[in-house]
């Protein structure tokens, strides 16, 4: 085990802004790129359903 | 054959025909390296530092000026649908556009670069150097924009993608020709980068115009 | 031989492509966060402090693994490109569009966090090392595959331009990496290169290929997820759109 404490771990030795800034952009950004994947998906799903059931009541 | 000679005499005659579009590239090689002096101030060893990276980036940029109108014309009257369906192959048809363009673009760059070099203090062996290099790397800028603009053809905001495109694939270009002037002036000779620039054009001569052909099918289809 | 070529090209039609794909990203998503677990838990606990450059250090686990990643799915993404150009399936040119912006995004997290490394260790946040260097030309090379592809309206075309583009780009990417190398050794005397990490240790090599995988995996879901919205937007007037179930109330 690297670390003593929870706060030896936060600071890295001195790197922590480097180091958490690198992890936290990362895990931010892929984060960022699932909820708008996300919302893509289900924007296209919504419309579609909207668009279907339109077209079903007109036929009914 | 012929009907290579025959595209390469139409553009060169169009383009006599419309010479400002010609010089304004020429003006404006002229006016960005005219720039750099201003905007570093005029110490003769500085500028003979930068001068080869400062007169192959404005190359670039002003061989790019052009690139947009390379199959523009062609494709708004139908010209170019035309020679697609004519029985010489598109791709031929297409290296004679290119070496068009590099006729009207590339080469009056090539001969008026030493002039401005002159401007920066470069030695008579290095402004040699220069024109060899600018030679044998507007070609290669003529080739690889033909990508780009047979595949920006009829796109919205077509000339700023254009270059976003192409300026990435120019730096190999960028980096060996303005190195053989530099390796020149070191002293280190210029055999090395030339020779690699050079094995660009081959490589360019060889499949760029296969690739603008199948860009310029699908703005066709 | 024959059989199994059928068996390819049936999944290269969209309709029989989007449920396989829906099936198949939750399994991707899983093995990636338990794989991206191992990997952080290796990054920060097991693998030792590194005696020249500290703490610090550990910005690899997920720098170089993002940067893999980015040169791989260009590769990737040129892959399915000749598959479009060759086959003229459908499928090629959404793969090629659902990967292009998880490629742009790992090159940029690749330039982000080489950049944090860059600070403690060179004193710069830049530096024109020759791997840097390409990394931001590639992602350009992403930049531009967006940019074309989002300027073209009908979808078939962008498709086809995207293709061509990725292509030139892949066979550019050598010469660009050969032609930065060279010009880094000619400028200065390559005082800085990421390669002579001091004596990686088997740990960090481990840390970083696990890493890698993890990310591997989360380009895989996420592409498959965003190919699925993809097929939909374009397929949406077809009638196996509308008789999905998720589709029905």
């Amino acid at each position: 085990m690297n670390w003593g404490s929870a706060g030896e771990f936060f600071a890295m030795g001195g790197y922590g802004l480097y180091v958490w800034g690198s992890f936290g952009v990362t895990a931010a950004a892929l984060l960022i790129e699932v909820v708008l994947v996300r919302q893509r998906f289900s924007a296209v799903r919504r419309s579609l359903r909207r668009e279907l059931a339109a077209d079903r009541d007109t036929q009914d | 054959m012929n009907a290579f000679i025959a595209i390469v005499r139409r553009d060169l005659l169009l383009a006599a025909r419309r010479k400002s579009e010609v010089f304004t590239a020429l003006f404006f090689f002229m006016i960005v390296v005219s720039l750099f002096p201003l905007g570093i101030g005029p110490e003769t060893a500085m500028l003979r530092r930068i001068a080869p990276g400062v007169l192959w980036v404005a190359a670039l940029l002003a061989a790019m000026l052009s690139l947009n109108r390379l199959f523009a014309a062609d494709h708004q009257d139908g010209t170019l649908e035309q020679m697609s369906l004519s029985p010489t192959p598109l791709a031929l048809l297409v290296s004679g556009k290119v070496l068009a363009h590099w006729l009207t673009s590339g080469l009056p760059l090539v001969l008026l670069a030493p002039v401005l070099g002159l401007q920066f203090d470069l030695s008579p062996r290095a402004l040699g150097v220069l024109m060899v290099s600018l030679l044998l790397g507007t070609p290669v800028l003529s080739l690889v924009g033909a990508i780009g603009a047979a595949l920006t053809l009829g796109v919205r905001g077509g000339g700023v993608l254009l270059s976003l495109l192409v300026l990435p694939l120019y730096i190999p270009a960028l980096i060996f020709g303005a190195g053989a002037v530099e390796a020149d002036v070191a002293g280190l000779g210029a055999g090395g980068h030339l020779s690699l620039l050079g094995a660009l054009l081959a490589l360019g001569v060889f499949f760029a115009p296969w690739a603008a052909t199948a860009a310029l099918r699908i703005a066709l289809e | 031989m024959s059989q199994r070529l059928v068996n390819w090209f049936k999944f290269a039609s969209p309709a029989s492509f989007y449920p396989l794909a829906g099936k198949m990203w939750p399994w991707f998503a899983a093995i990636g966060t338990v794989l991206a677990a191992a990997g952080l838990w290796i990054s920060f606990f097991v693998a030792p402090t590194d005696f020249q450059q500290g703490e610090g250090y550990r910005i690899i686990f997920i720098h170089v693994p993002a940067s893999w990643m980015s040169m791989f799915i260009y590769c990737v993404m040129a892959f399915w490109a000749a598959i479009g150009i060759t086959f003229n399936t459908r499928l090629s040119g959404m793969m090629s569009s659902a990967l292009a912006p998880t490629g742009a995004l790992f090159a940029f997290l690749s330039l982000w966090t080489g950049a944090l490394w860059g600070k403690p260790m060179w004193g710069a946040w830049w530096v024109w090392d020759a791997r840097l260097t390409s990394e931001l030309i590639l992602f350009f090379l992403y930049i531009g595959y967006i940019a074309l592809t989002a300027a073209i309206d009908d979808p078939r075309r962008a498709d086809k331009a995207g293709a061509i583009i990725s292509l030139v780009g892949v066979v550019n990417v050598p010469i660009i990496y050969f032609s930065v190398k060279w010009w880094n050794t000619l400028h200065q005397g390559a005082s800085v290169s990421l390669t002579k990490a001091p004596s990686m240790a088997a740990t960090m090599l481990w840390g970083m290929l696990i890493m890698a995988l993890a990310f591997w995996m989360y380009s895989i879901a996420i592409a498959l997820y965003r190919v699925r919205a993809i097929i939909l937007e374009r397929e949406r007037h077809t009638t196996w759109v509308a008789e999905l179930p998720e589709m029905q109330r």
